[in-house]
């Protein structure tokens, strides 16, 4: 997860991703079928313990982001899932604050909404194989994408956070390179197991 | 490796453990903590000046007080609180331009760069102090509640419930497998093998959780479920009582008194 605290972002940028974040949460509900809200809750308490899990990686150990699967899970539904989950992590580890939940969630879910409508256009034929190499890719570009947008966040809210916001896209690096590994396993999976989980988001 | 780390998954979905009566900050109604917290966060967002700051930290330290959080498991978050800025922190001094008072290997140090390292330091904890005593302290249930009464979408609520509903059910489901593939000699290390084994194991555990909750939602659907939650133990459906207005003013005042000291 994208954990900016409370009182490091300018407001104009805090402002910008409350707008994006309550748009997009927004369309997510809108959208969401009452049935579907177990599924989208899974996903969430995925996200939510997908911070906790700590997977060995050279030298240092690294937690899983999981936006990619679960932009490829939940469609447009990732907005709210993403939310609820930062709401949790703030709420019972103190981790990220509530002033930014606007623009973590934004940080979070953008990426995740891309990767999961690029391998919806990508996955046509249903195959396994083809599944795990796009899920790979899209856990892999999710992480780049949300480290970006954490570094730009810092970025733009002042010029001394330069340093700073390169040093996390660096620090990402290593998480890539095991999320495409991981989000290409549990897709391939899930094309075998219970395809229409990827192929139903809405 | 448990999914919640060194914390139980059923101390975190409970609240926590009343000793001796209710705390002073369970007597509060959770709409009264949920709205404090709000305007905590914005007023110590808004003011820069560090006593304004320290007194916020002050008062956060209080409430925490109030709430009776564990001290330790306190601590233990904020330092993981502390890793997380502690790059940004440890750099500002040295991107920050302004009068030079150290130079550490030859790199300038700034005070402006200093104080701005304290302003986000005292921010960051304070409202993290702030959230898990008002907040934290609270049955995430109720929590969701509480968020309904104000306002919040019931869609959003719905999903807010279920989640903490399926954290548990996803821990449960994680241990058995996690036992399984101890069972057949895994162990997690840096590689491609770990990180796909992983990968399988989460895939399994969302399909198994989403078996699980057609069931669930099936068999709800059996007992006329229409998309509400009836509570059999709502009772905080009340007005907010004198503890509540009280509690409210005290904490106003306290907070006019930060942005007086911050402006």
């Amino acid at each position: 997860m994208a954990h900016i605290p409370d009182g490091v972002l300018s407001n104009p940028v805090l402002v910008a991703g409350a707008i994006v974040s309550t748009v997009g949460v927004a369309f997510g509900l809108k959208g969401l079928d009452p049935v579907r809200v177990p599924r989208v809750a899974v996903l969430s308490a995925v996200l939510f313990v997908a911070s906790l899990i700590h997977l060995p990686a050279g030298l240092a150990s690294v937690h899983l982001l999981l936006g990619g699967l679960a932009g490829i899970v939940l469609g447009w539904s990732v907005f709210p899932a993403m939310l609820v989950a930062l709401v949790l992590q703030a709420v019972l580890f103190g981790f990220g604050g509530l002033v930014v939940l606007g623009v973590n969630t934004m940080d979070m879910a953008v990426p995740a909404l891309l990767a999961g409508l690029l391998f919806r256009l990508a996955w046509r034929d249903g195959s396994p194989r083809r599944a795990a190499i796009l899920g790979g890719l899209a856990g892999g570009g999710g992480v780049l994408l949300t480290a970006v947008m954490v570094a730009c966040m810092l970025g733009l809210s002042g010029r001394e956070f330069e340093t700073a916001a390169r040093l996390v896209v660096v620090a990402h690096v290593p998480v890539m390179a095991v999320e495409a590994v991981f989000t290409a396993a549990a897709v391939s999976l899930l094309a075998r197991v219970k395809p229409e989980m990827l192929a139903r988001a809405s | 490796m448990s999914l919640l780390g060194p914390c139980r998954c059923d101390a975190i979905l409970d609240g926590a453990e009343p000793q001796d009566g209710p705390s002073l900050m369970e007597r509060l109604d959770p709409r009264t903590r949920v709205i404090l917290a709000v305007l905590f966060a914005l007023v110590v967002v808004t003011v820069d000046a560090l006593a304004a700051l320290a007194l916020a930290l002050g008062v956060a330290v209080l409430a925490a007080a109030l709430a009776r959080l564990p001290l330790g498991l306190t601590l233990r978050r904020l330092l993981a609180l502390e890793g997380f800025m502690v790059a940004v922190l440890l750099l500002l001094p040295f991107t920050v331009e302004g009068r030079v008072v150290a130079e550490p290997l030859g790199f300038a140090a700034s005070a402006e760069g200093l104080r701005q390292a304290c302003v986000i330091a005292l921010r960051a904890n304070a409202v993290a102090v702030a959230l898990l005593a008002l907040l934290g302290s609270m049955d995430v249930v109720r929590l969701g509640r509480a968020l309904s009464r104000l306002g919040a979408p019931r869609r959003l609520v719905h999903l807010f419930l279920f989640t903490i509903r399926y954290i548990d059910v996803l821990d449960r489901e994680y241990r058995r497998l996690r036992l399984a593939m101890r069972a057949r000699a895994f162990r997690p290390a840096a590689g491609l093998h770990c990180w796909r084994s992983v990968g399988y194991l989460f895939g399994m555990l969302m399909v198994r959780s989403l078996e699980r909750a057609e069931r669930i939602d099936a068999a709800m659907r059996c007992r006329g479920f229409t998309g509400q939650f009836p509570s059999l133990e709502d009772d905080d459906i009340r007005p907010p009582g004198a503890l509540d207005w009280g509690l409210g003013a005290v904490s106003a005042v306290m907070l006019a008194l930060v942005v007086g000291l911050g402006v």
